[in-house]
């Protein structure tokens, strides 16, 4: 127990001294021009400090399409995830489902898995944008391609190895279809689809950004993009860190989740 | 007519070290009676678990087939559950959420009240108030088999399916559990199947005791009749003449006689005895 909390303490220092030697580096690399003057060499932490400040004071104004507030940003890319992400999740558990109850299947589906899952999200982009014509849903599709496949290989592997024992009596019973799908096949395979959901949530929240950055008008990305056009550095830093702790929020909330359904035999 | 006809069945299994496959039993043919106690004995690998699946539907046999009330059983069903060695309860279920996913089965047109009512009844039996809401990972082996046989119980099967149920429950709480296994059946009054390596456990419940040869290749031997009177309690039925008879009989048989007979019954049909292979 002392040794566990001495190691914490320990972990809190070291995350400190980084911390600190983080915003040292920071603020030497800025040098003394750096607070926010355009063109001037890049603003130090200061300057950004005093930027986020700024933004966060009023994240919800609406001065026309060049102008809205951070948290507005923020929301359009959220929804825009969360739309591709969600049906990506549902569409991604059901084929993991069906691939890891068989095994015939899940060999026969791997080549072309295979081949599709290192293809960058952003490269469907041109067909998405060709065949919606729609920017705003094709990058809720380049979401979903971005979430799809860790869902999908966790959950099949999540449902292939089920112990056969939870199978067997799932037969004894002579459970229907769906009561055999939610009471035993999810229930089981959940801790290994929650890891996929982890892993997709974040290659989502990576996607999005340089879709919204190509799609423009809306979202983190867009903002990202058009700061750089304004040579509005502090903004791009506060935007990039803003971005950072998002994704550990999500993260988070589905590690809360994962602890949920854990259970040991 | 008897409630359960095992029909002349035999197993093969694929040969793990080689081409064809190796027979585990073969013709095993037997009867069990409406309430009847039967349990088979034998060594590790002479199929009796095979058979028990193969009873409860979970596999197939490669020669012969079960008969239940007449009718020749496909696969699993509800008149017929298992009590699993290793427990298989479903361990995101509490106790309670898994003797009910078997009550609703058993009774899909009962209310969510009667359903309550019949899983509070049977949790009460096995001596698990208190415990409903837990998980099985927080009970131990005994409780966990108290869970396992209220289960199976509360799903009034006509034939419940016994696999070594207390072979992973240390000694003294075995007795506890078996003598509560006794108490319940003798209120159910169930038809049971059980296998066991236990030869005290097979006495001291069974009304008749299957002995099955060595594998591979076994063959069922004998059934013996256990002619103690009931109710039983394993601190009676210790000092009676036919208990010691019966358990010298069995031990005899598990220690010599069940090799003698695999490697007579092999040299008649002119194979060797370790070595039983059918090729296709």
């Amino acid at each position: 127990m002392t040794a566990a909390r001495r190691e914490r303490l320990r972990a809190t220092v070291y995350s400190l001294v980084l911390l600190a030697l983080f915003l040292g580096l920071w603020q030497t690399l800025a040098g003394a021009g750096g607070k926010g003057g355009k063109g001037a060499g890049i603003p130090g932490p200061v300057a950004v400090a005093e930027t986020a400040w700024h933004m966060l004071a009023d994240p919800f104004y609406d001065r026309g399409p060049n102008d809205k507030g951070f948290g507005i940003q923020l929301g359009y890319s959220l929804m825009r995830m969360m739309g591709g992400y969600l049906a990506a999740s549902v569409v991604a558990i059901m084929v993991g489902v069906a691939l890891g109850s068989s095994p015939a299947l899940l060999k026969a589906a791997n080549p072309f898995i295979q081949i599709l899952k290192p293809v960058s999200p952003l490269a469907w982009m041109p067909l998405f944008l060709y065949t919606l014509k729609n920017a705003g849903q094709a990058a809720v599709l380049v979401i979903f391609v971005s979430s799809l496949w860790p869902t999908m290989a966790n959950t099949a592997f999540g449902v292939a190895t089920i112990k056969k024992d939870y199978l067997n009596v799932s037969r004894l019973l002579q459970l229907s279809w769906p009561r055999r799908f939610f009471l035993v096949i999810l229930p089981a395979a959940a801790p290994a689809i929650l890891a996929g959901l982890r892993i997709s949530i974040g290659s989502a929240w990576v996607a999005i950004v340089a879709a919204e950055m190509l799609i423009g008008g809306t979202g983190v990305g867009y903002f990202v993009w058009n700061e750089w056009n304004n040579l509005a550095l502090n903004s791009v830093l506060f935007a990039i860190l803003a971005i950072g702790v998002v994704g550990v929020v999500l993260d988070f909330g589905l590690g809360r989740v994962a602890k949920l359904v854990a259970y040991t035999e | 007519m008897p409630l359960l006809e095992i029909d002349h069945i035999t197993k093969f299994f694929p040969n793990t070290d080689g081409a064809g496959e190796v027979c585990v039993f073969r013709d095993v043919a037997f009867k069990v009676e409406q309430g009847e106690f039967l349990t088979m004995v034998g060594h590790s690998g002479c199929g009796k678990s095979t058979v028990l699946n193969i009873i409860a539907g979970l596999e197939t046999a490669s020669l012969g087939g079960v008969v239940l009330e007449g009718r020749e059983i496909a696969g699993p069903g509800m008149d017929r559950m298992v009590v699993f060695q290793n427990f298989s309860l479903m361990p995101w279920m509490t106790v309670s959420q898994n003797v009910r996913l078997a009550v609703r089965s058993a009774y899909p047109s009962w209310s969510g009240a009667q359903v309550d009512d019949c899983v509070t009844r049977y949790i009460d039996m096995v001596g698990l108030n208190g415990a409903e809401k837990k998980r099985p990972a927080a009970l131990s082996g005994g409780m966990k088999q108290r869970v396992g046989l209220a289960r199976a119980f509360a799903t009034e099967p006509k034939v419940l399916l016994l696999d070594e149920p207390f072979a992973q429950i240390d000694a003294l709480t075995r007795g506890v559990i078996q003598e509560e296994l006794v108490r319940m059946w003798t209120a159910s009054r169930n038809t049971v199947f059980m296998v066991t390596h236990d030869v005290d456990e097979a006495i001291l419940l069974s009304d008749r005791i299957a002995l099955m040869t060595n594998g591979p290749d076994a063959r069922l031997a004998e059934i013996v009749e256990v002619k103690l009177p009931r109710p039983r309690s394993r601190a009676d039925i210790i000092d009676e003449p036919e208990y010691a008879r019966l358990r010298s009989h069995i031990i005899h048989f598990l220690v010599e006689r069940s090799r003698h007979l695999q490697e007579q019954a092999a040299a008649e049909s002119g194979l060797p005895g370790r070595n039983l292979v059918r090729t296709h």
